[in-house]
């Protein structure tokens, strides 16, 4: 049976003033996915994500959530939805308590303060609950953020940069509620990052966008087949290096090099191989470094 | 949701330092007022009466409650103004400036609900204010001055109003005082939706307030015709009611006005609401 389908974008734009910061952006997100929404900073990630949420109207292109539309479902969309956009924000002169039961009052579901008491909990901020926000670390308030987005069990919950931030084992942690949600409450879970590697270890769908345009999508673990690698290589003679990698290996396609930098798409299989010819033909290799195909493109269009 | 919204409205403003900022200034202003009027209240008052002395001669306690309520109700209602919009003109716009804005829009809640939840908790912090100035203006300066009758003077000479013909003016006084601060307060909650800072807001409301007083007050006659639709114009309606008689078409007419601008002010602020993106 065919996956439902939760979030359907299709050629989305969105301008501000004279500055298209949403140029064309689609993609699909099916129930149960973690979907990586991945992109260099300012490639339109959280305009999109604004867009998703009915904060910002789009100029062009059709956004679907659980099929339905925002002219005709907006308040049967959003109480399925739980986000945060960028960074959490609450109110500061309330305490973390009183901002959850502000938020929950209007989430659409009845929340109870048990509920809330435990949430807290489950976020690690047993005991601060009556603490005002004001005195919130940055950490501390995108725990808030997370138990804001899933107070009233939300089908799709949407994530802006969660990690952003967060100590290494609060990235880890925050890593762990996802994948938590996914598998044992089948939540879909849209997840924006300007990390690869964040991506992969938890994303099962993913897309990238760059300067508002969307540029692929699919399975992570087809975009990031480990099989398909670009080589960077340091070596003394570039120009006597691609004869002979070309002489050997008539599948190796250069696509990049400097005075004495080469990079090489080649299989994995391959890279031992790679290194003994150069080296039996006299070229001099001080570095070697294997990259897959996916990251090395993606460090690319950040780099640009 | 409204009602549900409405509610975290008012818990908003409860924990808001500011809100108790007005109330505060309030209750110092008028403290200041009686305190100035226990002291030296009657020279003040001399001041005004002595040119009515060889004419008219006074008898019993002028200087009464009911004397210094007026007296507090002509001077700070130009003050109060500040108080209200330092809390309703933040009430949309503070949240663009703290960012949780992003998080109520993306409520099932519509915009329109927000809006509309602000201008009611923005109403009754209003009315709050009004009643605790009836209260610190009425009761508190009537208890320390004691009650008697009550002398105006008004453009057309002086009128001298019974001890027991008073409670009723000011009860609808302070209906049309509340009407004309409820215009304030719709005003800054409709500049709050353009902004996202809560100075802006507040600094026009004081401006425009400011400005269509001015143009009131300037007898030249390019401004006639603006002068009756101006809100500042009527601000001082609840006046009216201790005239004799009571000009009733006089104040009918500034109520209407009044409430045409909050009706509009509304209507402008959710249009904006409405439309804007999201983007702070
Ligand atoms: N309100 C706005 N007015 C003008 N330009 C804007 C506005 N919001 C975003 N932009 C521009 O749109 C582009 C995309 O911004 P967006 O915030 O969507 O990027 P992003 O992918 O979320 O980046 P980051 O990783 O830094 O969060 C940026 O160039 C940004 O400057
Ligand atoms: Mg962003």
């Amino acid at each position: 049976m065919e996956k439902e389908t939760v979030i359907k974008v299709e050629h989305l734009a969105k301008s501000f003033g004279s500055f298209q910061a949403v140029k064309d952006v689609s993609f699909t997100v099916s129930r149960g996915d973690v979907f990586g929404f991945l992109g260099p900073n300012g490639a339109g990630k959280s305009t999109t994500i604004r867009c998703l949420l009915s904060l910002i109207k789009p100029n062009a292109g059709k956004i679907e959530l659980f099929g339905k539309s925002y002219t005709n479902s907006r308040s049967e969309i959003l109480s399925k939805i739980g986000s945060i956009i960028e960074k959490p924000d609450f109110y500061k002169y309330l305490s973390a308590q009183k901002n959850l039961e502000i938020f929950a009052r209007i989430s659409g579901a009845s929340v109870s303060k048990s509920q809330i008491g435990e949430m807290l909990e489950f976020v690690g901020l047993a005991g601060r609950g009556g603490d005002k926000i004001g005195g919130f670390s940055h950490g501390m308030k995108q725990r808030l953020g997370i138990a804001q987005t899933l107070l009233h069990q939300p089908d799709l919950i949407i994530l802006d940069e969660p990690t952003t931030g967060l100590d290494p084992q609060g990235i880890v942690e925050i890593r762990n509620l996802i994948l938590r949600l996914k598998n044992e409450q089948n939540k879909t879970i849209l997840l924006s990052s300007h990390q690869l590697s964040e991506i992969e270890l938890i994303a099962n769908r993913m897309v990238i966008i760059n300067k508002g345009k969307s540029i692929v999508e699919g399975e992570v673990q087809d975009l990031l087949n480990a099989q398909e690698l670009v080589v960077h290589l340091e070596v003394d003679a570039v120009a006597k290096a691609k004869q002979v990698i070309s002489s050997h290996f008539s599948n190796a396609q250069f696509v990049g090099e400097t005075a004495n930098e080469l990079e090489v798409a080649i299989e994995k299989s391959q890279v031992p191989n790679l290194n003994k010819a150069l080296i039996e033909n006299g070229v001099l290799v001080f570095a070697l470094e294997p990259k897959r195909k996916l990251e090395d493109f993606f460090m690319k269009i950040v780099q640009s | 949701m409204l009602l549900k919204n409405t509610y975290n409205e008012f818990v908003k403003i409860l924990a808001k330092p500011r809100s108790y900022l007005g109330i505060g200034a309030l209750t110092l202003l008028i403290a200041v007022i009686l305190f100035a009027m226990k002291a030296d209240g009657s020279s003040f008052i001399s001041f005004v009466t002595s040119s009515f002395e060889q004419t008219l001669s006074f008898n019993g306690n002028i200087l009464n409650g009911n004397l210094i309520a007026f007296i507090i109700l002509q001077m700070l209602i130009i003050h109060i103004p500040l108080l209200v919009a330092l809390v309703t003109g933040d009430l949309i716009s503070g949240e663009a400036a703290m960012g949780t804005v992003r998080m109520l829009a993306s409520k099932p809640i519509s915009r329109t609900s927000i809006v509309l939840s602000k201008f009611i908790a923005g109403a009754v912090y209003t009315l709050i204010l009004t009643i605790w100035l009836g209260f610190l203006a009425l009761i508190v300066a009537k208890w320390i001055f004691g009650t008697g009758d009550l002398i105006v003077l008004n453009s057309d000479g002086l009128v001298i109003l019974q001890e027991q013909d008073i409670i009723w003016r000011y009860g609808l006084a302070f209906i049309v005082a509340f009407l004309s601060l409820l215009t304030i307060s719709t005003l800054s909650i409709c500049l709050s939706a353009f902004a996202d800072n809560s100075i802006g807001p507040i600094v026009s409301t004081m401006a425009i307030i400011i400005l269509f007083t001015i143009i009131g007050s300037l007898d030249v006659s390019v401004f006639d015709t603006i002068k009756p639709y101006l809100f500042t114009t009527h601000m001082a309606s609840w006046r009216s009611f201790f005239e004799d008689p009571i000009p009733m078409g006089k104040i009918i007419q500034s109520v209407v006005i009044l409430l045409v601008h909050n009706v509009i002010l509304v209507v402008i602020a959710n249009v904006k609401f409405n439309k804007k993106d999201i983007t702070s």
